[in-house]
């Protein structure tokens, strides 16, 4: 291993930037002559728009516009779009309302979007926006996920019931007959809390038209600018492709919530012709919570089948899934195709059906948010399987082992095909870091101070790299899920690489160089990463579901193999051999059986000088693009182990001991990949015992700010022990699984196990607060005085 | 924010003068609690009378049996003073740990007792500790200055100058905290001077600061947590809101007046 | 409109702004140090935070007024001035303390006020506690606590002398 290829902790190429202050992010841009928007949002959860009245607010100083959704639709701009088709069980498509940047009519959730006020200031435009008049019809809220299709009041007209669809997958009569030979089954009522996804650096947008050029500009906060541009000309209208830039600087985390195209991005680029100046708009944390999608909401009952063996022979899932007021871009695809196809784990199930029935209630839209549907999946197995183990009086971990898919490759009766794994692997590993064993004697140590101690597990899988365009085209995207690439090799050998993957905190700049130092032995300072710019880009799907490393390093090391190819081509005329004889190596061109070589970057040289070869032989230059399209999903699968101290006195629970063991594939720089894990274990943590959506019966939003939603912060975690397994992914030339969304994936169900371990019963909700812990501590205090 | 007009006056009565002649004015004192709800739009002063430059409302001294704090003290200066570490340890620590690093560099003593959040730490102990809150005009016992949520016996333009604790045997204060704003949940704070014992309770009831006298009876008669086992406070009148409700809440009180006792009497 | 002047990053500034200017937006947008982040509308982030007269605060619960005549040291102010980095920030980037940047700023200048107020020997427990006002998203902690002790170590050692007095 080279000290900057794969499998080096390289030390980021990005940070000088950032801890200098010298970042730039959509807020730190400004344009000549920018005018500033500011969103007036609906104060009611559901109401009819009766009519709007801006007369006083255009007449307040620095005002320059006050539109609506009427003025969208003069200008034939359309609605936002669901990206995703789901079909309904009877094969019915599913109800999407109409979804308009501004609203047309009708508001539809707190902080649903009525009005922009473009004024020369910030604070003239939001002064401007207290006089616009707006006369609602307000109307019944419906916000409880598991009651909204019983609701008298439809969010939408065209769901009736508020049912956006009933979906389904898995096979219904194996299933029922595994439960009907059961031995034993464990049954369970569980909810996953509704999360906002909180990346530190709020949403923020730029639109700029040049008049001279009839042309758009827009700089955004996004994980996907050429899917922002797709959507804002191919379906919303802004511009036809060629006229629209989308840019998208550092971006300060996402999560997921800066995938989707949004209301404000759509508006500032629309505005920035309207009113002739460059638009800008910069959220605040409230407008965050009450517009960033959020994530989760899920209600569910599940069962599982257990024979006398022990072996897991059933599951059966039913899940209400809450979609918000709107379908957001990637919504419909989250509790469905990103959910019930890991119902399997990392278990030998033999008969899975899952049905889902997704709802429109009067809240902010709801979409993929870390994991996205996978952690939901995970939580209920993992949950249900902790369980069914106590319940049957065996070790969990042992339940889990007893159940472990271990031939691969492994076709689930849930779509999925898993490739390549080796779970027990990761337990033994884990239970040792854990020290298992030694779990006794500290619980006991801890009673004598007064603490319940309790163990916890979680045997996660994910699918990520996602996707194959062709699989999922045919479950209903809209789009294919490939990457590109492109190796630009310039004439003294430096590389520039282009990609349609952006990086908002995953150190592509640094992973993607150390691929590029590994193919073509350049030094890492000689590689420039380029992303986020549709200028110069040519196209790309951009950076969600761990598919970064697994699809977009694909698609670079399918353009590095073009790029020494043609080198090997340059490298023949130059040494005078044949190209059958040129190797490559360490960053040398070099004949078989002779010691004459040609520096890589001389050959590049020659490439552009085009001096040893006829231009009819061989184009001149040294420049290769690729479009990688995955063969399978990828799995990355690991065990978590969390060990807790309840105090019973106040349910303040502490995390104090927490290991990982993960599988990954192949690891371009482990230092990263560690990072990603406690990143993901923090949010895991905060989804399971810290962080909480709450609205009211009326549908308004509780927790809007960090006074009310509970961020986790460093003295509410512990450090954490992370190690690897390794088993490449056969499904990609680089051996990659990802690792982005593995730990908030995996933790919450660990925790969740641990604390109810702890308390002695499983009715523990999420996320358990210190008041929730401390009722379940109490009933396993009155319990244990009972016995 | 709405516009405002600023001023910056360097005594006292500069500052009163301003308050009193100019509309709508309102004293800025470390800002941690005005800015951010003029930041929400929530208040909306015209004129903003700076307290940041009056010198004679700064620092810490001991008079006697007294510990006397300038209202423009910043709780990092109260937590870091060797004086009343020494005096009231309870109190330093108090101060120590309200907020956080940043807002106790700014936050004054002064603002916090004028502002009566319901939540604050600092009212808990005032009225524990029998402090005396001393103005431009008068000076208020605690036990009449503290009047309900965000509100208190000062009236409209009258300054906190100073407020002076007189130095209990002994005295501390634990904290629940809320987990997300880190407020007080519930704090309760205990004091014995010679043979009178106060519990005084923040962050649990509806209408702010309160004490215990159920607990101030049992301590009374025995200053040790013991005294206080398996007491609760009745849920009756507090709080229910997405992080607790009242039941929870009077638990807590119970098991917070049994810390702080515990941290009074050093164990 | 009112006039400031004060001292950012050693050099003098006056500037007239409208009294509702807070420090973060003289700093970003008059003084084009943009840098110093805005994260939240409640003062609990502290992606905002900056030294005044050596103390670390919010600058987005901060007046500009109110900063009359004091010396305010940004994230941009504290590498020496021939670009060597404070040990803090080298601390950072060496333990991967930060992934998308955004909290990194005002977690920097948290970890120099820490050192500077708790000395250079810390703990985690204590190095945990003191980042109450400081919120990561992406990296769950781990490697900031790591960086903070580092940097406090590497601080003790640093014989080079700040550009601006960042103590
Ligand atoms: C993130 C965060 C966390 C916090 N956590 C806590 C906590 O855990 N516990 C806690 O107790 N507090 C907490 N606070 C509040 C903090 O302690 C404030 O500093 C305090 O409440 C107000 O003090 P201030 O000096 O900032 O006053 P300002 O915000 O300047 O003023 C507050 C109010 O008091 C008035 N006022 C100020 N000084 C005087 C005076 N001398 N005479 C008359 N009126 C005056 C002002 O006009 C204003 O109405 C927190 C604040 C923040 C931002
Ligand atoms: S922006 Fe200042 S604390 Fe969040
Ligand atoms: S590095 Fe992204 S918020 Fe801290």
């Amino acid at each position: 291993m080279s000290a900057t290829g794969i499998g080096a902790s390289v030390r980021r190429k990005e940070d000088h930037r950032f801890i200098t202050g010298s970042g730039r992010y959509t807020d730190d841009i400004n344009r000549p002559g920018q005018a500033h928007a500011y969103f007036l949002r609906s104060p009611h959860a559901h109401a009819t728009i009766k009519k709007i009245d801006a007369s006083k607010a255009l007449a307040m100083p620095g005002v320059l516009a006050v539109l609506t959704g009427d003025d969208l639709a003069a200008d034939k701009i359309g609605g936002l779009i669901c990206g995703w088709m789901i079909h309904n069980k009877d094969g019915s498509p599913m109800r999407a309302g109409g979804h308009p940047a501004l609203a047309q009519g009708k508001v539809r959730y707190v902080g649903d979007h009525v009005a922009v006020i473009i004024a020369d200031t910030l604070a003239q435009a939001r002064d401007a926006s207290e006089a616009v008049v707006v006369d609602y019809g307000v109307l019944p809220a419906v916000v409880d996920t598991a009651t909204a299709m019983k609701s008298k009041t439809v969010v939408h007209d065209v769901a009736p019931n508020n049912s956006v669809y009933n979906w389904h997958l898995g096979n219904k009569d194996d299933t029922e007959k595994a439960f009907k030979a059961a031995k034993h089954v464990v049954k369970m009522n569980i909810v996953n809390n509704r999360l906002a996804p909180n990346p530190m650096e709020p949403r923020a947008a730029i639109g700029l038209y040049d008049k001279a050029e009839d042309h758009y500009t827009l700089y955004t906060t996004s994980q996907n600018p050429h899917v922002a541009r797709l959507v804002l000309s191919a379906f919303i209208g802004i511009a036809p492709e060629n006229k629209l830039r989308v840019v998208a600087p550092d971006v300060g985390g996402g999560f997921g919530s800066k995938i989707f195209i949004y209301a404000e991005e759509t508006v500032c680029v629309w505005a920035s012709k309207k009113v002739g100046r460059p638009v800008k708009w910069n959220s605040d944390r409230t407008e965050a919570f009450l517009s960033d999608a959020h994530g989760r909401d899920h209600v569910t009952e599940a069962q599982m089948a257990i024979d006398e063996n022990g072996k897991i022979t059933g599951l059966r899932v039913h899940t209400i899934a809450n979609l918000g007021a709107y379908l957001s871009t990637f919504s419909s695809s989250v509790p469905t195709y990103l959910y019930a196809p890991l119902l399997s784990g990392q278990y030998n199930i033999p008969a899975i059906y899952a049905e889902v029935d997704a709802v429109y209630t009067t809240t902010a839209p709801v979409d993929a948010y870390r994991g996205a549907g996978r952690p939901e999946a995970t939580f209920v197995v993992e949950r249900l399987v902790e369980v069914a183990a106590r319940q049957l009086g065996i070790d969990p971990a042992k339940f889990r082992q007893m159940n472990y898919i271990t031939k691969f490759p492994h076709q689930t009766p849930v779509i999925m095909m898993y490739d390549a794994g080796n779970y027990n692997a990761s337990m033994k590993k884990a239970l040792e870091a854990a020290d298992y064993k030694g779990f006794g004697k500290r619980r006991k140590e801890a009673e004598k101070r007064g603490k319940l101690r309790g163990i916890g597990f979680s045997s996660y899988i994910e699918a990520c790299g996602i996707a194959p365009s062709a699989a999922v085209g045919s479950l209903g995207a809209g789009v294919g899920l490939w990457e590109s690439a492109e190796v630009r090799v310039n004439p003294i050998g430096t590389v520039e690489i282009l990609t349609g993957s952006h990086s908002h905190g995953q150190g592509h700049e640094t992973t993607f160089a150390q691929l590029v130092c590994e193919r073509l032995g350049v030094p890492l300072e000689s590689v420039s990463i380029i992303h986020g710019d549709t200028d110069k880009v040519q196209m790309g799907m951009g950076t969600y579901g761990s598919r970064s490393g697994a699809v977009g390093m694909s698609a670079i090391s399918k353009a590095l193999d073009k790029v020494i190819a043609k080198g090997k081509k340059v490298a023949a005329y130059v040494l005078e051999a044949s190209e059958k004889d040129i190797d490559f190596k360490d960053g040398k061109f070099s004949v078989k059986g002779t010691d004459k070589t040609l520096d890589f970057g001389a050959c590049a040289l020659q490439a552009y000088i085009a001096h040893k070869f006829n231009g009819q032989d061989l184009e001149p230059g040294l420049k290769e693009g690729a479009f990688y399209d995955p063969t399978n999903f990828t799995f990355p699968a690991g065990v978590h182990i969390a060990e807790v101290e309840v105090d019973p006195d106040t349910g303040v629970t502490r995390v104090v001991n927490w290991t990982a063991v993960d599988d990954f594939g192949v690891v371009i720089n482990p230092m990263i990949v560690e990072g990603q894990v406690h990143g993901g274990i923090a949010q895991g943590i905060g989804q399971a015992m810290l962080e909480g959506v709450v609205y009211d019966k009326e549908g308004q939003l509780v927790t809007a700010s960090y006074m009310d939603y509970c961020m986790p912060r460093a003295d509410d975690l512990p450090s954490f022990t992370v190690g690897m397994t390794v088993t490449a992914c056969p499904s990609n030339p680089l051996g990659i699984k990802g690792c982005g969304e593995a730990g908030a994936i995996a933790a919450p169900p660990a925790l969740i196990n641990a604390i109810t371990d702890a308390v002695g019963h499983e009715d523990v909700a999420m996320p358990a607060t210190p008041k929730v812990v401390w009722r379940a501590a109490q009933k396993a205090l009155k319990k244990m005085a009972a016995e | 924010m709405y516009a405002f007009t600023y001023h910056r006056p360097d005594t006292v009565r500069q500052a009163a003068g301003l308050v009193a002649r100019k509309e709508d004015a309102k004293v800025l004192a470390g800002g941690q609690t005005l800015l951010p709800t003029m930041k929400q739009r929530l208040a909306s002063p015209g004129n903003l009378v700076d307290l940041g430059s009056v010198a004679e409302m700064k620092g810490i001294e001991r008079k006697g049996r007294t510990i006397v704090i300038g209202a423009m003290t910043t709780h990092a200066d109260v937590a870091g003073s060797p004086l009343v570490q020494e005096a009231i340890p309870g109190l330093a620590a108090l101060a120590g740990n309200i907020g956080d690093p940043h807002v106790r560099n700014r936050g004054t003593i002064g603002g916090s007792i004028a502002n009566n959040d319901p939540a604050a730490d600092y009212p808990a102990a005032c009225l524990a500790m029998g402090a005396t809150i001393i103005t431009n005009k008068r000076k208020i016992a605690a036990d009449a200055f503290f009047q309900g949520m965000f509100d208190t016996a000062l009236d409209e333009g009258e300054i906190v100058t100073r407020v002076a604790f007189p130095i209990p045997g002994k005295a501390a204060y634990a904290k629940f905290p809320n987990p997300a704003s880190r407020y007080a949940l519930v704090g309760v704070c205990v004091a014995k001077r010679g043979s009178e014992v106060r519990v005084a309770v923040t962050g649990a009831g509806a209408s702010g600061v309160f004490r215990w006298p159920e607990a101030e009876a049992a301590l009374s008669k025995r200053f040790s947590s013991k005294s206080l086992e398996g007491m609760a406070a009745k849920a009756a009148g507090l709080n229910t809101d997405i992080h607790a409700d009242a039941e929870y809440r009077a638990h807590l009180i119970g098991v917070m007046a049994r810390r702080a006792v515990d941290a009074a009497v050093g164990k | 409109m009112a006039t400031v002047s004060m001292t950012v990053n050693g050099k003098a500034v006056t500037a007239d702004i409208d009294s509702r200017t807070l420090l973060v937006q003289f700093i970003r947008e008059n003084q084009l140090l943009t840098g110093t982040h805005v994260g939240c509308d409640t003062s609990q982030c502290g992606a905002c935070v900056v030294h005044i007269d050596g103390k670390a605060v919010k600058s987005c619960t901060t007046l500009a007024l109110q900063c009359q005549g004091a010396n305010v040291v940004t994230i941009e102010g504290i590498a020496a001035a021939d670009g060597t980095l404070h040990p803090m920030q080298e601390a950072f980037r060496e333990h991967h303390g930060l992934q998308c940047g955004f909290c990194t700023p005002g977690m920097i200048m948290s970890a120099i006020d820490i050192v500077n107020r708790k000395g250079n020997d810390l703990d985690e427990h204590t190095i945990r506690e003191e980042l109450e006002g400081n919120i990561c998203r992406c990296t769950g902690y781990h490697n900031i606590v790591r960086a903070v002790d580092a940097g406090a170590k590497a601080m003790a050692g640093s014989a080079k002398p700040m550009k601006h007095a960042a103590e």
